[in-house]
């Protein structure tokens, strides 16, 4: 039995050994790096250039970005905003991109004490939940949609 | 635990009641709206952040949906749980009348417990009666038994001011407690304290933050349109931040709720209470 359970192991693991690009995405060593300039992070974390219209859907969907529960915003379809975080209004002629994505990505980079989650980054959390584990609360590419839907917030 | 026939007819008379005052628009008496004894130096019951029509059902018994675990419970407090044991009593073997044997008690709990050498929930204090007491199994964390048993006991102390013990031999369980409460967790990386301390009054969507207080606990939830337990709360907010919660009953929670109820000192104790 032991035998058999090391081939198993085996076999599962071979593929990644064989091609280590198939590794599954999301896992910690899977975010794409970034660099901090400043107060942002002026070079985009995809090729794919940002796209408002999607960044827009993101914003406002409970399940990706969400910001409406914390930020008055102005989505004219959605019945009623929190207002922990300042309104988004007009957020785009005070940041440029670069200060929009740190601001997503960590905000906790400027301020230890921010309430706001970090929408790409995975380490040092405690508890995550199991589903939720080594994963950003979004995507790069929905990052680059989504402050590229703010910067049109003007 | 399934509820008793009873119960199901109480709900019904309660709902021709609640048919029947709403038909004649009876106006909510003013002198039950007593908000103002709520605030106990700057803390807050969940009370006071609820409608006025809600505060009118939570004061009134008839129209309290939690009293029907209280009524549940009070006829658990005479019945023999397990015939067959040698131990076989009910709670009034040992306790008497609870409206006098048990007033006060939720107020102070969670307790250290000597026995067990740390410190217990209500919860477990009655699942250790009835394993050690009265040789029947103890009930699930959440089920209708035990949600009715803790509604009722802790009924018993209606008004009381929460006053819990955290020095002594509870002083470890209450640090860890409080640890726990300034303790940033889940993918969402959020700490208790972050809402329910620093940003009461704020709203996430519709929902106006509370201080998290528990001394209407258990509480019928509408949200749940059913009874839950403190511990069933944190796991609740704990699911929410996209974090592991621990299990119902676990130190950890035992812990937390300790230092959340002495959060809540001098708050009076409102079970059944309806929160949203």
């Amino acid at each position: 039995m032991p035998a058999l359970r090391f081939a198993r192991l085996l076999v599962s693991v071979l593929p990644w050994v064989v091609f280590p690009c198939t590794m599954p995405a999301g896992a910690a060593d899977a975010l794409v790096p970034y660099r901090v300039v400043g107060d942002g992070i002026p070079a985009p974390l995809t090729d794919t250039p940002g796209d408002p219209r999607r960044g827009r859907v993101a914003a406002a969907n409970s399940t990706q970005g969400n910001c409406a529960i914390c930020h008055p915003m102005p989505i004219a379809e959605l019945p009623v905003f929190g207002n922990l975080g300042p309104p988004l209004d007009g957020v785009g002629a005070r940041l440029t991109e670069a200060q929009l994505r740190l601001r997503i990505v960590d905000a906790k980079r400027l301020n230890p004490q921010s309430i706001m989650p970090a929408y790409y980054h995975v380490a040092g959390l405690r508890r995550v939940a199991p589903k939720f584990q080594n994963q950003p609360m979004l995507s790069a590419q929905e990052i680059e949609d989504v402050v590229a839907y703010l910067a049109t917030l003007k | 635990m399934r509820r008793p026939r009873l119960g199901s007819t109480m709900r019904t008379l309660m709902l021709a009641i609640a048919c029947i005052a709403a038909a004649t628009s009876v106006p909510a008496a003013a002198p039950t709206d007593d908000l103002a004894r709520y605030p106990v130096s700057g803390r807050r019951s969940g009370y006071t952040y609820l409608s006025p029509e809600t505060r009118a059902q939570q004061k009134d018994e008839f129209a309290n949906p939690g009293m029907l675990w209280v009524e549940q419970g009070e006829r658990l407090w005479s019945l023999v749980p397990d015939k067959s044991k040698a131990q076989a009593q009910s709670c009034v073997g040992c306790h008497g009348d609870a409206a006098k044997s048990m007033r006060g008690v939720a107020a102070r709990y969670p307790a250290f417990d000597r026995g067990e050498g740390h410190v217990v929930s209500l919860e477990h204090r009655i699942n250790a009666c009835r394993v050690k007491k009265q040789g029947a199994t103890p009930f699930a964390w959440e089920s209708q038994g035990l949600l009715a048993m803790t509604a009722y006991v802790s009924r018993q102390s209606l008004d009381m001011p929460v006053s819990v013990k955290v020095t002594g031999p509870a002083a470890r369980s209450f640090e860890r407690g409080r640890t726990a409460y300034y303790q940033r967790r889940g993918q969402l990386d959020m700490a208790c304290a972050h809402c329910h301390e620093e940003r009461t009054g704020a709203r996430l969507r519709a929902e106006v933050i509370s201080q998290g207080q528990i001394n209407g606990h258990p509480v019928y939830r509408q949200l749940w349109q059913t009874m839950g337990s403190a511990q069933r709360m944190f796991a609740w907010c704990n699911d929410a931040v996209r974090a592991d919660p621990y299990a119902y009953g676990s130190q950890e929670y035992t812990d937390l709720e300790l230092f959340v109820k002495w959060r809540g000192r001098g708050l009076p104790v409102e079970t059944p209470a309806i929160r949203r």
